[in-house]
């Protein structure tokens, strides 16, 4: 049986006294409301189902609770103020153990056991690429929060969807200018030895040649490396600026070591807060990191000038002024990512309101809708900021952060414009069959 | 930086490597020598060490050694007396029969390593060093507490090595590790030595862990890249060869950094490891075994 | 003997016969299911062979798996070779690697051959990201459109088709069992048990045991990659995580939860796995948890897998 809400509500109690524990907070969340809270007029309607592909296991499990506790509050608010077409969205989480087999299994879950109306997926490039091919080919609406540029490479299908957060090529080419313009025009790249550090790798290397820098060296970690003090004295003396990014549990120690081998004598130093989300930035020996700078999709501190629509988004998933969960400081979010969750469900919203959205017989109207979006304006379902959507290559085009570490907090520097990260498009998913 | 400092920086980073590896293998390898057992959980015992050096640590607030003096001797404990009773409920009851010890450890990793993504959550989790010094070259900064942990290492290996050769405990070790039958036959309990040997490996994983917790971090998969190259050192050194295992851990751990100066990394991961798989095919018995104890 | 033999063929084949009659009854997800678990099964079963009959442990598997699963996923996506074609990639670069890794790995024995095979695969998966330049690493590929669609004795099928995927999973789960019975039941067969039981006494009896382990050793990895390479045609996807070793252990799990040495035990293991981590995870996320405690469980009460306590108990018969 698929895990509906209302089972979860009588089964909560039980859940919290036995401690099975392992639930997620975030389902817990989404229990918190029950079906007598909706009003009157679509209590009885059946609701919308959404299929949550989530990294509950495995490596990418510190993203995923939080993906989950941010859908689970977007899902609440959607509800209360009258679901969608009238109709509550139930949200059906399924942990794809950071693995594309099982994400591809439980993409194939949704469609055939849970029946949802659409999927709504993951983090991890390698569970979306693998997960993909069975939702074009089963026909179900795979919208993804994953930061790859898988989807806007063209090479997935139309079933695909990345329109609430900016895929990682725009990131970095949006970085290029500032980058060039402010720290230094040597750079050396260290990155992690596989597909996503590659992409930083090439989209970064051309995108700073055409600001007149140069990359002098590109260091590339293997995957399962866990120390990397060695890595340190290959770059250059005359580097002027280090380019970091890593993923994965070890990020901390990268971070750590990177400090101890510069002490004083450091570069400049820009990374990706990739190396960093779900990191306390007051961990001991991270001191050195003062004056360097960050890459944030939203920035993890409230800034002074914050948005109405930013307090709002903090207050309804939880999370404090310093990017932390309200019931514990030290559990520090995905800020930079986790918004993507967020606007994503609104997205779906907007779209099968456009289309009048009824049932799975309606999903090729559903993805005409999405491609019939264009721009999302800042609000309160787009906290993080104004975005353009490319309907050809399915993908969004944001607004990115600059932020540079003072006293153990992170200050906006620099918010980039939209255009800084368009490139041209790759393919063109609305010439493909429905 | 100059060629000279890089091999001198690749040296003492593949000697921290080889240090912790040892201590590691060393619990591996006791097991595997005494009980002729496979213990696939080996890795979580060190990961369970870990993450409790940062559970223990939180207790205490203030100076950071004061917390991990109290990990470092609270965490193996714990660890050791978890494997104690996943020995005497366990391994035993499936008279240590090497297929069902390998399946059996798997269940056991399975099971601590959802524990404790459950009690402790997926996020990697930072301890502090005892003190914080940096060394100074000319060319780097290193930090000193990697240079304590090697002489920790040094120390713990000479402890074992002298309870092993020089104290009854190792005597009764050393007779059921030959000859289980006859060990019996003197009135060795050789169930209670089987316990307390699989209680001192988990609990000697433990102690890397928090060595090597302030350097890296406490994670709940953070168990499996250790137990395989522990696994690797065992069986280069020989089975129940201290020195053997020695000699591998400084093999493995200087090999993996030294050569990742000449080749790019991933190449070197490549080459190291088959450098070290070819090892075991052409001196199949290890460097320091001997054939029979295969 | 003789009925024994009857018996087995009938069990056998009404297996197969019964995997056939449950697609028009299996509920579409279920329907879906039983694909993956019958590719896999196959996967444990080259698996067994080397590990259940000849008492070889490998621990690195997943190399045989990914060598089919890259030889045909490259070889389709690359070079944009027909879906026959590049299966058959699949299968050579099995074979290949597992003549290559056996004539290496098989003068070790017991547990250096485990170590051995695992820092071989180890070293394979280092490869497969190691190239990413091709193979993408860890985000992998996705097979292209051209790769969907093929002909099959005149006949035009489509992998898009859940039929279709069915039923030729369940074609090469037949070939795969089939042939596995035929050989274990065989002379061959009795050496490898004979190897598995003494291997010092084989060879005083004149066998040259090095030779039949490196044949025993070419069919198991070319099994594996038989799966492998049906795995990326069919489910349209390659990736480095498929080499890790993870993959290595799956087999080994399945193997042992449904009985080594026995024919059908691989089979039964990967469908009890399977639903076992399906079903719980939508109870728990700890449902790995509940798995381990099923393997502690199961090796306390029937340490000879489920079929194995079958057979011990009730049908000595069982290949």
């Amino acid at each position: 049986m698929s895990k509906k809400i209302h089972k979860q509500i009588h089964q909560q109690d039980r859940r919290r006294t036995i401690k099975t524990l392992g639930v997620a907070a975030g389902v817990g969340l989404v229990s918190k409301y029950s079906p007598s809270l909706f009003p009157r007029a679509y209590a009885a309607s059946e609701p919308i189902k959404i299929g949550a592909q989530f990294h509950r296991t495995g490596i990418g499990a510190s993203y995923g609770r939080w993906y989950e506790r941010t859908a689970a509050a977007a899902v609440k608010l959607i509800n209360d103020e009258g679901g969608i077409n009238g109709r509550p969205i139930e949200l059906i989480v399924e942990d794809d153990g950071t693995d594309p087999k099982r994400g591809a299994e439980v993409v194939e879950k949704f469609a055939t056991q849970h029946k949802v109306d659409v999927a709504y997926g993951t983090l991890f490039s390698h569970v979306v690429i693998g997960s993909s091919p069975r939702a074009g080919e089963l026909k179900l609406p795979y919208i993804v929060v994953s930061e790859g540029h898988h989807v806007a490479s063209g090479k997935l299908n139309r079933y695909v969807f990345q329109p609430g957060i900016t895929d990682v090529k725009s990131q970095v080419i949006s970085m290029a200018p500032w980058v060039a313009g402010n720290l230094g025009k040597k750079v050396t790249m260290i990155f992690p030895d596989f597909a996503f550090g590659h992409d930083h790798r090439d989209y970064f290397s051309t995108a700073i040649a055409q600001q007149g820098g140069e990359v002098l060296e590109l260091i590339a970690i293997p995957p399962t490396e866990t120390s990397f003090t060695r890595y340190f004295p290959r770059v250059p003396k005359d580097t002027e600026v280090l380019y970091h990014v890593m993923v994965g549990p070890g990020v901390l120690t990268f971070v750590k070591e990177m400090g101890q081998h510069f002490g004083s004598k450091r570069p400049e130093i820009f990374g990706f807060i990739d190396s960093l989300e779900a990191v306390d930035l007051a961990t001991p020996q991270l001191e050195f990191l003062e004056g360097t700078y960050f890459w944030e999709g939203n920035p993890r501190y409230a800034q002074a000038n914050q948005t109405e629509y930013d307090k709002f988004f903090r207050a309804a998933v939880g999370v404090d002024g310093n990017g932390a969960s309200l019931s514990d400081p030290k559990d520090v979010s995905t800020y930079a990512h986790m918004f993507g969750c967020w606007e994503t469900l609104f997205i779906i919203k907007q779209a099968m309101e456009a289309c009048g959205y009824n049932s799975a017989a309606d999903r090729p109207a559903f993805i005409e809708a999405m491609e019939a979006l264009t721009t999302f304006e800042e609000s309160r379902n787009h906290p993080q900021g104004s975005k353009v959507f490319n309907p050809q290559i399915h993908q969004s085009f944001g607004h990115q952060y600059i932020s540079k570490v003072e006293g153990q907090r992170l200050n906006v520097v620099q918010k980039t414009s939209i255009e800084d990260g368009m490139y041209e498009p790759e393919g063109d998913y609305t010439k493909m069959a429905l | 930086m100059d060629f000279g400092p890089f091999l001198f920086l690749a040296t003492l980073e593949g000697l921290v490597q080889a240090a912790v590896l040892c201590l590691i293998a060393l619990g591996l390898s006791l097991v595997f020598g005494v009980m002729r057992v496979v213990n696939v959980a080996h890795g979580e015992f060190y990961m369970l060490g870990a993450v409790l050096a940062w559970w223990i640590t939180g207790w205490f607030a203030g100076n950071p050694a004061i917390g991990f003096v109290a990990a470092i001797i609270i965490g193996p404990l714990l660890v050791g007396v978890i494997a104690y009773f996943v020995e005497r409920l366990i391994l035993r009851k499936v008279e240590y029969d090497p297929e069902a010890t390998i399946v059996a450890t798997i269940g056991i990793l399975y099971i601590v390593q959802q524990l404790v993504l459950i009690t402790f959550g997926p996020d990697a989790r930072p301890v502090d060093t005892p003190f914080y010094f940096l060394i100074e070259f000319p060319w780097f900064g290193y930090s000193g507490y990697k240079l304590l942990v090697i002489c920790a290492a040094i120390m713990l290996l000479l402890a074992v090595w002298y309870v092993i050769t020089r104290t009854r405990l190792g005597l009764v070790m050393r007779a059921t590790q030959y000859d289980r039958e006859t060990a019996q036959n003197f009135g060795i309990a050789v169930n209670q030595v089987y316990a307390i040997v699989f209680a001192t490996g988990a609990g000697l994983a433990a102690v890397a862990a928090v060595l090597i917790v302030p350097i890296q971090q406490a994670h709940y998969l953070m168990g499996r890249d250790p137990l395989l190259l522990s696994f690797i050192v065992v069986i280069i050194g020989g089975l129940g060869s201290i020195r053997g295992t020695l000699v591998a851990a400084l093999i493995i751990g200087l090999s993996d950094g030294i050569i990742s100066v000449f080749f790019s990394p991933t190449l070197a991961k490549m080459v190291s490891t088959l450098l070290v798989a070819m090892v075991l095919v052409f001196k199949p018995e290890g460097l320091f075994g001997s054939r029979s104890q295969l | 003997m003789s009925s024994e033999q009857a018996k087995s063929i009938f069990l056998h084949a009404g297996v197969l016969a019964g995997l056939f009659l449950l697609q028009f009854f299996l509920p579409e997800y279920h329907h879906l299911s039983v694909t993956r678990i019958m590719l896999l099964a196959v996967f444990a079963m080259g698996f067994n062979l080397l590990f259940g009959y000849t008492g070889l442990l490998s621990l690195g598997h997943a190399m045989f798996f990914a060598a089919g699963m890259y030889g045909a996923g490259l070889s389709a996506y690359h070079l944009g070779w027909s879906v026959p074609l590049s299966f058959m990639v699949g299968i050579a670069c099995g074979v290949v690697l597992s003549l290559a890794i056996g004539l290496i790995a098989l003068r070790t024995t017991g547990v250096a051959f485990m170590i051995v095979t695992l820092m071989f695969s180890q070293v394979a998966y280092l490869t497969i990201v190691y190239f990413t330049t091709y193979t993408r690493g860890d985000e992998g590929l996705v097979m292209p459109e051209s790769a969907r669609q093929f002909v099959l004795f005149g006949q035009q099928l489509s992998l898009t088709h859940p039929g279709t995927r069915y039923n030729l999973a369940l074609m090469l789960l037949a070939i795969v069992m089939a042939s596995v019975w035929l050989l274990v039941r065989g002379d061959f067969g009795r050496s490898l048990i004979a190897i598995r039981e003494n291997e010092a006494r084989t060879k005083m009896l004149g066998y040259n045991t090095f030779l039949i382990k490196l044949k025993v050793l070419v069919v198991s990895g070319t099994i594996s990659a038989s799966s492998g390479a049906g795995y990326a045609l069919m489910f349209a996807y390659i990736g480095s995580s498929f080499a890790t070793i993870q993959y290595s252990i799956d087999p080994l799990l399945y193997t042992l939860l449904g009985g080594a040495g026995t024919v059908l035990g691989p089979f039964l293991g990967t469908a009890l796995m399977f639903y076992l981590i399906d079903i719980t995870s939508e109870y728990t996320s700890a449902y790995l948890l509940v798995a381990g405690i099923v393997l502690v469980i199961l090796v306390l009460f029937f340490p000879r897998g489920l079929l194995g306590a079958v057979r011990n108990r009730w049908f000595g018969w069982l290949p």
